[in-house]
């Protein structure tokens, strides 16, 4: 452990990618025994600073400090030599390996020494207050856990400094809560933690201090004698003015911009609608999907989807939620049970088939299966329409009218691009996804499953999703909501289901408050048991 | 516009990546041509002259007939991320049938019949040699490079059988097909020694641009070549996908053999094997997959390989001198791409920690922080 006094430094890191300056002239001192948060909407920067002390990018400029002295972390390695350990957001795990296993995979030296490694997961339990199983499988682990052990992961060589990329965003609410706990205690024991979040209520929660990135710049920073001196609400709008600046206004305000950010606990925010006046438009009856050896089938799932009808599929992350989402897309066989679409059977239809009816799916997915990044914006935007009238002509292609056809999309979703011919790959995250929302609910939709809609994207272009998915449904369009943002599930759903371990583990009405609560229950329960 | 003139930059870093290999390969080529004592100006001179000069552009051209071919067969695969590396054996099976029943099908219905039939048959044979590795790859996922090299070993074996046991000239003593009257070969394009098999090969290349380019079909090969997840998204079927790319590759190297033994050589002798598609491989890929852009470099290719073949025997070097140029183009070609792909990303072209090492000696000379 290093000493009380220790302090990671950076000063002046700038780091620029082709078209966008990640990092502009970012300084920040790191302590020990401090949870330093940093916070910012996606693109802001985080993740790339994150990147840069863990060792993965070197910066164009700027330089960083370990207790005064400079220092080049050029390699992972070197980075972990200084004692830098990062909790990446995405498990790192090998699910095939055990716990001590995975632990050890980072180990040089001829022999592994399994009885030393023991003691010091031990030592490790002991200080995240966790208790593992170093003989489990990773894959048997529950998310909880398996954060635990990436946390392990990160401090096996030793730690000085702690780096948890937003490691909250598919935790259950108990769970956040014995993670803060680790947290705290680590903090006790002299380390310093980095903690990044995009909501503003964790930050608040569980930092010290709080750093509020925005397109790369540094625009605010609370002081630990400024964060215990502030009240709640002041902390909050003094954060907020930060993170959206000018923006603050087209954000929709104090209060609505404190909502995207997640400064209060979510409620429910379509407005009611009496299920049973509303016919069903897609049902699922005992469906198993068939799967490849890798992939969380779906197993028995029955579900009624209403017209108009949000219905939220709450679930951890890589629980089947892909599978059930391909099942009804048509990408993906059901072995067993049937799909029905306006009470027709469409188990045995094709992806094309089920599109023409106004089955849609948005995949979370949205780089490398949703758009094809080298293919321009216009045929992106008809990439489910190949070879139909009047985009094509016997089979030729009829550029005028692709060409129409986006424009008039780009301009109804205002989807930011130079041109409808420029490559899909060089937009923005959150206008990639506007192209698929642009594509899926267009000419006929009728039925839309989106899985994680708003995954990576910046506040308002969340916003402008939450807001198209609610006016479909409005309109009689009937949505099943994947996501693994609670957050997110709370406040669209009209009733929420949920998956875990490819089976539908129990549905929650949502009215009322306590949702979340009720949900979270579903999903640790259905982790323990099968 | 700006995107216009990024379009004609890119048009020129295009043409630059594809013409640079070939201008360092024939420098390198040089400096060991002087290496070994020869003179490269005397040696790429005779190349021209035997090459193009004095209607030797028609022996080119000649040549050219199945390369071209041999070239879209490669580039239609190999769009969709396939890889038929098995032309050898569908080459040759194809070509063993056409040598093997040309004389005797000719007297019994005639030319044009005998033609359009031993065509058929040709493209027929070769890409049947493909469903067992397109199957295979559609059905299992097997890898398609280690089934088509299997198969294109057997298929060398068995012309051989073929010749032995089938379609031997019982006149010969060396194990050979007969061979085709000179007068039942393919016609001559009108005022030439070049056979109309030329203009179909050209035709094919036009053909295959439109279809990649602008139909359905090529946008949907496309996508699944670049992204097969995204190609699954939006219905495209994998499994018939894969089995048809492999038909149309085997079909046009089919045809290459058909019209290169009927416009060429007449007959077909054992151990016999161009390796056609071996030669042509960088060049397809110097053409950026596009069939009308392969043109020029199966041209180049063509003409120095025809004059190389005399200028190498004139300068007492092996014909072998030829595939050292190839290998040369393809070693710069890959340097060009890495160098190309390295500047679109806008990053450095030494590894980030490479180029610190280099940097921190020099750094510490000027008094200057290595990181500034």
């Amino acid at each position: 452990m290093s000493s009380s006094t220790g302090v990671v430094a950076l000063k002046g890191i700038t780091k620029a990618f082709p078209g966008v300056v990640a990092n502009d002239n970012i300084s920040l001192d790191i302590h020990s025994g401090q949870v330093h948060c940093l916070l910012g909407e996606n693109g802001a920067g985080k993740s790339t600073l994150i990147s840069i002390l863990a060792g993965l990018q070197l910066p164009d400029a700027g330089t960083i400090e370990i207790d005064g002295t400079p220092v080049v972390i050029g390699s992972p390695k070197t980075a972990v030599k200084h004692g830098i350990g990062v909790v990446h957001q995405h498990s790192t795990l090998v699910p095939s390996l055990t716990v001590l296993e995975n632990l050890m995979l980072g180990e040089t030296g001829l022999r592994l020494q399994e009885k030393r490694a023991r003691a010091r997961l031990e030592e490790l339990s002991g200080l995240l207050g966790a208790s593992i199983d170093p003989r489990l499988l990773a894959s048997d682990l529950g998310l909880g856990q398996q954060q635990q052990v990436e946390i392990a992961k990160a401090m096996w060589a030793g730690s000085r400094l702690l780096i948890l990329d937003e490691p909250t965003s598919m935790l259950t609410p108990s769970a956040i809560e014995n993670l803060a706990e680790s947290i705290d205690r680590l903090k006790h024991q002299g380390l310093a933690v980095v903690f990044i979040t995009h909501k503003l209520r964790e930050a608040h929660q569980m930092g010290d201090c709080v750093t509020v990135l925005r397109s790369g710049r540094k625009v605010g920073f609370l002081s630990p004698e400024q964060m215990s001196g502030f009240t709640e609400e002041q902390a909050q709008a003094e954060i907020l003015r930060a993170m959206f600046g000018d923006d603050l206004s087209a954000a929709g305000g104090l209060d609505e911009a404190a909502d995207l950010a997640g400064a209060s606990e979510a409620t429910r925010e379509v407005a009611a609608i009496d299920i049973d006046e509303h016919p069903v438009i897609l049902e699922l009856d005992g469906v198993t999907s068939s799967g490849r050896t890798m992939d969380v089938m779906v197993h028995d799932v029955s579900l009624q989807l209403h017209q108009g009808e949000i219905l939220g599929v709450a679930g951890i992350d890589g629980h089947g939620q892909t599978g059930l989402a391909e099942v009804v897309a048509g990408q993906r066989a059901a072995t067993q049970g049937a799909v029905r679409f306006d009470g027709a059977d469409i188990t045995k239809l094709g992806v094309r088939e089920r599109q023409e009816l106004g089955a849609r799916y948005v995949t979370d997915d949205r780089l490398h299966e949703g758009t094809v990044g080298n293919l321009s914006v216009a045929l992106n935007l008809v990439l489910k329409r190949i070879g139909k009238p009047p985009f094509w002509r016997f089979g030729q292609i009829n550029r005028s009218a692709v060409n129409a056809e986006a424009r008039r999309l780009i301009d109804q979703y205002t989807i930011r691009t130079p041109s409808p011919a420029t490559r899909a790959a060089a937009l923005s995250g959150g206008n990639i996804q506007k192209i698929l929302l642009a594509r899926e609910l267009g000419d006929g939709a009728r039925v839309l499953v989106v899985n994680k809609p708003t995954y990576g994207l910046d506040l308002k272009t969340v916003r402008l999703v939450h807001e198209l998915l609610r006016s479909f449904a409005a309109r009689g369009g009937a949505v099943l909501l994947i996501s693994t943002e609670m957050d997110e599930i709370v406040e669209l759903s009209h009733r929420v289901s949920v998956i875990s371990k490819g089976r539908i583990v129990g549905h929650v009405d949502n009215n009322g408050s306590g949702t979340a609560e009720k949900v979270g229950q579903l999903m640790i329960g259905g982790g323990n048991d099968d | 516009m700006t995107t216009e003139r990024t379009g004609t930059r890119r048009a020129v870093d295009i043409v630059v990546r594809s013409v640079l290999p070939v201008v360092f390969a024939l420098i390198v080529g040089g400096i060991i041509l002087l290496a070994l004592g020869k003179n490269p100006l005397k040696y790429y001179g005779d190349i021209v002259v035997n090459g193009v000069l004095g209607g030797n552009l028609q022996n080119s051209l000649v040549m050219m007939t199945p390369l071209l071919l041999m070239a879209i067969a490669l580039i239609v695969v190999f769009r969709g991320q396939l890889w038929n590396l098995g032309y050898d054996g569908q080459y040759l099976l194809g070509a063993v049938f056409v040598g093997g029943l040309a004389p005797q099908l000719i007297p019994k219905i005639g030319l044009g019949p005998s033609y359009i039939a031993l065509i058929v048959l040709s493209i027929a044979v070769a890409a049947a040699w493909t469903l067992v590795p397109a199957w295979l790859k559609a059905r299992f996922g097997t890898n398609e490079i280690i089934t088509t090299l299997v198969m294109s070993s057997i298929g060398v074996g068995g012309t051989g059988l073929l010749i032995e046991y089938l379609f031997q000239d019982p006149a010969q003593r060396t194990p050979q097909t007969r061979t085709m009257n000179t007068a039942d070969m393919l016609p001559y394009i009108p005022g030439t020694k070049v056979h109309v098999g030329f203009i179909v090969a050209i035709v094919a290349a036009v053909v295959f641009q439109f279809i990649l380019s602008r139909t359905s079909f090529g946008l949907r090969l496309d996508i699944f070549g670049v992204n097969p997840k995204a190609a699954r998204h939006v219905g495209i079927n994998s499994r018939t996908m894969t089995i048809v790319l492999f038909l149309i590759s085997g079909g046009l190297i089919g045809l290459a053999a058909a019209l290169d033994v009927m416009g060429q050589w007449g007959y077909v002798r054992n151990n016999w094997n161009p390796a056609y598609g071996d030669t042509i491989m960088p060049f397809v890929f110097l053409a950026r997959l596009s069939p009308v852009g392969s043109i020029p470099f199966v041209l180049f290719y063509s003409i120095f390989a025809t004059g190389g073949t005399v200028a190498s025997i004139d300068s007492g070097l092996s014909t072998d001198f030829n595939m050292v140029i190839v290998a040369l183009i393809l070693v710069f070609m890959t340097i060009t791409e890495y160098v190309g792909s390295k500047r679109e990303l806008g990053q450095s072209y030494l590894p980030d920690e490479l180029r610190d090492a280099v940097r921190r000696p020099f750094a510490a000379l000027t008094g200057r922080s290595a990181q500034a």
